[in-house]
């Protein structure tokens, strides 16, 4: 009898994904193991490698198809004889990477979107439905406050009638009031461009980064820090790391005084719901991770409670597998604050955007000698600039400031961060 | 002495027991203060005893109709004082039963009058038993829900005296069958006695100061109901006002104007049905500086007031004057409270039912209103004659109007007059609540042979559909 290949769910929140390409054809002899197709989902690009055996039937679901649910059956495979039960028939492999063009270091910073709405069905009354056709309101994008979040009139009435929507944080791609940014709004002449279609890890950043940008009350503050001890402190470090085949970066260590900062002032490592503002016990720290196509925040757990070597050696392997796309989610959801260095470009300072829920974002600019004014004296010394930006909601200037300063302290007394 | 609570009740009706038992679910120590009888006014003087006293007159008009049925019943006849015994009875039953479920909840419960103090996290209330016996009960919540009571024009001579002018409470132990009655109002409360006492045989007059009887109800409707009821031989008086009342040792007689020009009704009895007030008296409540509009509690349709602590539900905190309404405002309440996610009530979800012959039963807005807000509607109409259950039973008489809005599809009214449409409305109340549109009542399968097939009739007539007619 036939065995059902579904869509799987790569991660706990996916819904839906992009079928990307399929690597087996219709009678071919699968075996345990073989890849059968790659799928791609707002994160990351996965193969999906076979359980059972026998000869490929039928491709339901071609190549490049998007937003298959999860658990849509996308093939068949004859399966061996009187073999019942087709159980899960196909394992997720975190593996593959998608080529995709264009890099760039944007100064910020993405993290697991929490998808409550991108695909899943959506709660609504007929009404509702009705109303939102009629007004041409994406449901998709608005809040149900009825019973288990169920879409009702009110809801729908609250957009169109524009009364502040209560717009979910994903899948709202365009703010209700703004023109779709087609090609066709815009004003370049056709054939003075090459187009480069958007992936999921692009559309992700697009819509979670205008979401915050728009709705979170943001405020940067910026403090220069030198890091003449630090720089000392490292070469000292990285005399004893290498005997032990590691290598500290001046990153680590900003991690490692970030996540003390966020010990010493708790209030910083805050994350705001309409329910009540979220301490969070530990200091998970997203680092910034350029990679092919976009970036991505891996993130260093509990890191108060860890080395510096420790958290070295896994930022090193945690960028290895960003650049690979072979992150798992688990690896890139819910950190509690993020951080982002652009020093190694030169970049002096700059701001990044809050990578929402989360209440903070470190931007970390190049370690450079500048002139300094020490003891009414002109002085050289090597200055970093870093900016903090803070979600207003959860953390007020002063709070933004305690923290500021202690990560300074912390990178000026370098020998603190051993304690 | 003082006891501590999460939460005190004041107040043991269809509002008051409802929300304690709420409260003791969702893990809340809770006591309720109750004065009288448990269960209110709805189970020991409203709605319950009516229902009572309305099923005996129901089954002997159908003894008096038997004939049409193919029966012969010789010498029907009634007796006033076991059709009252009876209704009193199941008031009693169902009052000993709400006892029972405080009990199985562990409410504590305070035979005794409320009075409420200023206090820290809300107002202490202190219970005063019939014997003097003081207890103070101190709670982080208090819930008033005190009810309402009838009420009366004193300037008007609209005033009870327990003989021969009544308010609801007198007329459900009468002290005798009156040969005329005089009902002055038209509201469900005064159309039932009015129709019970017709029933039984008594003449009847109603007097109502609008236009038309049940004047809430879609006109259409109380027109319709009108009919019948003049059909059944009462005596309706609208646009009329009751001047004052004369009274002798043995009957009393009402001066009323209608139109510039004044007339003389004589009756037996008198039943006051001219509205209610909201209890609101001698609780300490202006002293603790409660908001109060008229004689209601001003909240913000979950119970909150404008003290800390202080809930108030049901009746007394306002319109519409309804023991479902009172009952689902006291959970909001308590799982406001309690910290769950409530919503107020939407006055256009509240449906109102009056058991008269024929009964009336609606949700939403009337034609009329639907109008002047605005609404572009389809209106879809069913008569009871086109129904075979209907027919079988021998009720012929009755209509089932659903108001649409044309736009949308939204269902924003349904008026129901006829048999049994008290037990069907429900299923447009269910419709509103989920926000069906015209589709969903379409595509529904109604059971036959059923009165509730008009209901799907009406909804195909709004969009011109319907198959039996």
């Amino acid at each position: 009898m036939p065995i059902d290949i579904l869509m799987p769910a790569l991660s706990p929140t996916m819904e839906e994904g992009v079928l990307a390409k399929w690597h087996v054809k219709v009678g071919d002899e699968i075996k345990s193991g073989d890849i059968l197709a790659e799928i791609e989902t707002d994160k990351a690009t996965m193969e999906v490698e076979a359980v059972d055996e026998g000869k490929l039937l039928e491709i339901l679901v071609p190549d490049g198809t998007s937003g298959v649910k999860i658990n849509t059956v996308i093939a068949r495979i004859e399966g061996d004889g009187g073999l019942a039960a087709p159980a899960p028939t196909v394992a997720p492999a975190p593996a593959a990477v998608t080529p995709a063009p264009a890099v760039s270091a944007a100064p910020v910073s993405v993290n697991a979107a929490p998808s409550n709405n991108s695909g899943e069905r959506v709660f609504a009354s007929p009404l509702a439905r009705r109303i939102a056709q009629q007004n041409g309101v994406d449901l998709a994008s608005i809040k149900g406050t009825g019973p288990n979040g169920r879409i009702v009139k009110a809801d729908v009435e609250g957009v169109k009638g524009g009364a502040k929507p209560s717009v979910a944080s994903s899948n709202a791609p365009q703010a209700a009031a703004k023109a779709p940014a087609t090609i066709a709004n815009m004003p370049y002449k056709e054939g003075s461009y090459d187009i480069v279609p958007l992936d999921g890890m692009r559309r992700t950043i697009a819509k979670r980064l205008s979401e915050s940008f728009r709705d979170v009350p943001h405020f940067p503050l910026n403090v220069d820090i030198e890091i003449d001890k630090l720089l000392e402190v490292r070469k000292q470090l990285n005399a004893q790391a290498e005997t032990m085949g590691g290598k500290i970066s001046v990153n680590d260590l900003i991690i490692k005084a970030t996540a003390l900062a966020l010990k010493a002032v708790p209030e910083a490592n805050a994350s705001f719901s309409d329910e009540g503002i979220l301490m969070h016990h530990h200091a998970d720290v997203a680092v910034a991770v350029a990679i092919d196509g976009g970036l991505i925040t891996p993130i260093v757990r509990n890191a108060e409670l860890k080395g510096i070597l420790q958290i070295s050696n896994e930022i090193k392997e945690l960028a290895s597998k960003a650049k690979n796309r072979k992150l798992l989610p688990e690896e890139y959801s819910g950190g509690t604050f993020s951080v982002s260095n652009l020093g190694m470009f030169g970049i002096k300072s700059f701001s990044s955007i809050i990578n929402e829920p989360q209440g903070c974002i470190l931007s970390v600019g190049a370690g450079e000698q500048r002139p300094v004014v020490k003891n009414g004296a002109l002085a050289i010394a090597t200055v970093m600039s870093v900016t903090l930006t803070c979600d207003h909601r959860v953390v007020d200037g002063a709070i933004g400031a305690k923290w500021v300063q202690s990560f300074k302290g912390f990178l000026e007394n370098p020998i603190s961060l051993m304690l | 002495m003082a006891e501590n609570f999460d939460l005190v009740v004041i107040g043991g009706g269809p509002g008051g027991y409802v929300a304690a038992i709420r409260a003791a679910q969702l893990g809340m120590k809770t006591a309720l203060v109750e004065r009288e009888h448990l269960g209110g006014i709805c189970l020991n003087w409203g709605c319950i005893p009516t229902k009572a006293l309305l099923a005996s007159a129901d089954i002997y008009e159908k003894m008096n109709h038997a004939a049409a049925f193919g029966l012969s019943v010789q010498g029907a006849s009634f007796d006033l004082g076991k059709i009252v015994e009876r209704s009193r009875g199941v008031s009693k039953q169902l009052s000993t039963g709400v006892g029972f479920l405080l009990k199985k909840n562990k409410v504590t419960v305070f035979d005794a009058t409320a009075k409420l103090v200023k206090g820290i996290d809300a107002p202490k209330v202190i219970a005063i038993a019939k014997d003097g016996k003081q207890t103070e009960i101190i709670a982080k919540n208090v819930i008033l829900a005190t009810g309402a009571r009838a009420r009366t024009i004193p300037q008007a001579g609209l005033e009870p005296d327990g003989n021969l002018i009544w308010t609801y409470k007198e007329a459900l132990v009468p002290n005798t069958m009156p040969k005329r009655l005089l009902v002055i109002g038209s509201g469900a409360i005064g159309i039932e006695f009015a129709s019970f006492f017709k029933a039984l045989g008594a003449e009847v007059t109603v007097v109502e100061a609008l236009d038309r009887v049940m004047p809430v109800e879609d006109k259409e409707i109380s027109d319709f109901a009108a009919k019948q009821f003049k059909k059944r031989g009462m005596n309706i008086l609208t646009s009329a006002n009751v001047k004052g009342l004369k009274k002798t040792a043995n009957e009393v007689t009402a001066t009323i104007e209608i139109g510039g020009k004044a007339q003389e009704i004589t009756a037996d009895r008198v039943i006051l049905a001219v509205g209610i007030v909201g209890n609101v008296e001698n609780l300490g409540l202006e002293e603790l500086g409660v908001k109060i509009d008229r004689t209601h509690i001003v909240t913000d349709g979950m119970g909150t007031t404008n003290v800390k602590g202080l809930h108030a539900i049901g009746d007394v905190a306002g319109a519409p004057w309804l023991a479902h309404k009172a009952s689902h405002e006291g959970i909001s309440c308590v799982e406001k409270i309690a910290g769950k996610h409530a919503h107020p009530i939407d006055p256009r979800k509240v449906p109102g039912c009056t058991y008269a012959t024929p009964q009336v039963a609606s949700v939403g807005l009337t034609e009329a209103k639907a109008k002047e807000l605005g609404y572009e509607i389809r209106v879809g109409r069913f008569p009871f004659v086109g129904n075979g259950k209907a027919i079988a039973l021998g009720e012929p008489e009755g209509l089932v109007k659903t108001v649409f809005d044309a736009k949308t599809g939204e269902l924003l009214g349904a008026h129901m007059v006829g048999a049994e449409v008290t037990e069907m409305i429900q299923g447009y109340v269910v419709a509103m609540g989920l926000e069906t549109t015209e589709v969903q009542l379409m595509d529904t399968i109604f059971p036959h042979p059923t009165l509730s097939e008009m209901m799907h009739e009406s909804v195909l007539d709004a969009y011109g559909r319907a198959v039996h007619i």
